[in-house]
């Protein structure tokens, strides 16, 4: 199968005068339509590989390929359409705009995208929001939502755009274990529905084990991988 | 460009307290702005009137001993045919010399008009307290003033006097209120061949007086009538020389108030642009996920300016407004003990529109170093530090 995105020989160095080098030469691709996860104690250095695969942080040294394309010596502008177009983002905490309302939120992507959206869009994004189960609170203003639903109006704003990659870091973080459940099981029906590409964060094996495909980080080097 | 403009929009409507602590700064930086400009140049436009409002700006007199100017109808036609915003255009032949009332003698300036002429230029019709305008020869307006001095009335007639022994009756048909008391004093005026004939002059006149549409540009006016009259025996004289004091505190006004208006824009300036540096530090999270998103710097940065658009707009409206009710209601509740208004109201209304558009622009361009931030803001550091 086809990968969608490629790491090769990648090391980051972080400060000027004290360096700290939190990865060492990664060389990691994850192929196109799987389900991953990547886990790794804090401070492992898995967080920074997936903001460089999102093209949200650059290597310093080494090559990032996405959906085929070389991205670490884009231009800014180059890097803000592919990853609005190619990529979704799910953070730990869901970085909700508070000014507007739940489908607004869902429906920005698209807007930042691709402009005004279109009735079809609409729909699409009341089906998300009907797939993470938030008709009801589609029109409330994205504060004014607990917890659990402002993570999953996220994972709709990350699908919107029909990305073939979605990144999720730490998205049930903050979560209690019932709706962590039901976030995992969300994302693992969209994969298998829509055929999205996901690669998790977790520090929790539990999850870890859902996926098809277990990355492990130690000291910004891979330590081992699982695939089952 | 329409997102930006919704997001911030949005933005704007989200912090209601911060939106109207802005455009309330805005709006009175604007109000003062129209309540000091339009009270300043109100009170420029009286006093211009009362100065020099009602006198000959521009003089032509001649330099020859016996201060005469002869063929003076072509020289009436040659100014009038100037195309340099000349208005209201006067010939006078004047004599010094004395009226005689009783056993009262006092020195006087017999003032020889064209009636239709002088009334543009010194409102005589509107001065008249008593009587009517003379209609036919040998008869005289006379001042308050001198009217009190002699004691005369209506009808009366007086002797005037010529330096070279001859007198001439005239008889009185009105008084006048010229406002100034030297000129109530001193000036008899009749039509121009009375005086003329009183004094032996034959058909020529003194000066010629006119006006100009701006009476700043009284020396440019002066220049051209000069060039144009092109004789090496005429002198032409303009009020800002001839009251250069006038002059220098009419400017120094206007100075003062071009000082207050730069400062009053300058804190509004100061004032929207920390505020809205403020608002990108409140609005970084948001910006950083809009980033991740794939929203562009461009747009990004785009979303301050229109936010300082909407401030400006929003101030400069409420401004203008709040400026206007100070104005009036300085007109009308600061009043002289007559009941005029302190300050006559003037409302220049390309001033008003000028001071409000000032602030939408300035309130844009105060947003542009938040804009500016705003694009620079890197996602990352957004996403990391939560």
């Amino acid at each position: 199968m086809a990968k969608i995105i490629e790491l090769k020989n990648i090391s980051k160095v972080y400060g000027t005068t004290i360096k700290t080098k939190v990865l060492h030469d990664i060389n990691l691709s994850f192929e196109e339509h799987s389900f991953n996860s990547i886990i790794g104690a804090s401070g492992s250095g898995k967080s920074t590989i997936l903001n460089i695969m999102g093209t949200l942080d650059r290597p310093t040294t080494g090559e990032v390929y996405i959906n085929g394309k070389r991205t670490d010596n884009m231009v800014k502008n180059e890097l803000a359409e592919l990853r609005n177009k190619t990529i979704g983002f799910i953070f730990q905490f869901h970085y909700l705009l508070p000014e507007f309302t739940v489908l607004e939120n869902v429906l920005m992507p698209y807007n930042i995208g691709y402009g005004r959206p279109t009735k079809e869009i609409i729909a699409r994004a009341e089906e998300l929001l009907n797939l993470v189960g938030l008709t009801e609170v589609k029109n409330n203003l994205s504060i004014n939502i607990s917890g659990g639903q402002q993570q999953r109006t996220a994972i709709a704003r990350a699908l919107i755009n029909n990305p073939k990659l979605v990144l999720a870091d730490e998205p049930t973080g903050n979560l209690d274990s019932k709706s962590t459940e039901n976030i995992y099981e969300l994302l693992r029906d969209i994969n298998k529905e829509f055929k999205t590409t996901f690669v998790i964060i977790t520090h929790d094996d539990r999850i870890a084990e859902k996926t098809s495909r277990i990355v492990e980080i130690e000291d910004g080097k891979i330590k081992k991988e699982v695939t089952s | 460009m329409a997102l930006a403009f919704k997001i911030a929009a949005r933005f704007i409507k989200s912090s209601k307290g911060q939106t109207i602590l802005i455009v309330l700064g805005i709006a009175i930086g604007v109000s003062v702005q129209v309540f000091i400009g339009t009270l300043i140049q109100g009170l420029q436009i009286s006093l211009i009137d009362k100065t020099v409002g009602s006198s000959s700006q521009i003089t032509v007199t001649s330099k020859n001993d016996d201060r005469a100017i002869d063929k003076w109808n072509g020289k009436v036609n040659d100014i009038k045919s100037l195309n340099v915003g000349i208005k209201n255009v006067s010939e006078a032949a004047d004599f010094s010399g004395f009226v005689k009332y009783n056993n009262k003698t006092s020195p006087i300036l017999l003032r020889g008009f064209i009636f239709s002429n002088a009334d543009s230029i010194y409102k005589i019709k509107d001065s008249l307290i008593q009587g009517k305008e003379p209609s036919s020869d040998n008869e005289v307006l006379v001042g308050k003033d001198l009217r009190d001095n002699l004691s005369v009335k209506l009808g009366d007639k007086i002797t005037i006097l010529t330096p070279k022994g001859k007198n001439e009756q005239v008889t009185i048909t009105g008084f006048y209120d010229l406002k100034v008391s030297s000129l109530n004093n001193s000036w008899i005026i009749t039509n121009m061949r009375t005086a003329q004939n009183i004094f032996d002059f034959g058909d020529k006149v003194t000066s010629i007086e006119m006006q100009a549409n701006d009476v700043f540009t009284a020396d440019v006016v002066a220049k051209a009538v000069a060039n144009k009259l092109d004789s090496s025996n005429l002198k032409v004289d303009n009020w800002k020389v001839t009251n250069a004091a006038t002059l220098s505190g009419l400017s120094g006004q206007s100075a003062s108030s071009y000082m207050i208006q730069v400062f009053v824009l300058l804190s509004v300036i100061l004032g929207i642009a920390s505020v809205l540096a403020i608002t990108v530090m409140q609005k970084s999270k948001q910006l950083g996920i809009l980033k991740a998103m794939g929203i562009k710097d461009r747009v990004a940065s785009l979303i301050f300016l229109f936010e300082g658009l909407i401030l400006g707009i929003f101030g400069a409206v409420f401004g203008v407004l709040l400026g206007l009710g100070l104005t009036y209601s300085f007109s009308k509740f600061a009043l002289n003990t007559d009941g005029t208004p302190l300050v006559p109201l003037y409302l220049d209304y390309k001033f008003i529109l000028l001071s409000g558009l000032i602030a939408v622009v300035s309130a844009t361009i105060a947003a542009v170093i938040p804009a500016i931030k705003s694009s620079k803001l890197d996602p990352i550091e957004v996403i990391k530090n939560g």
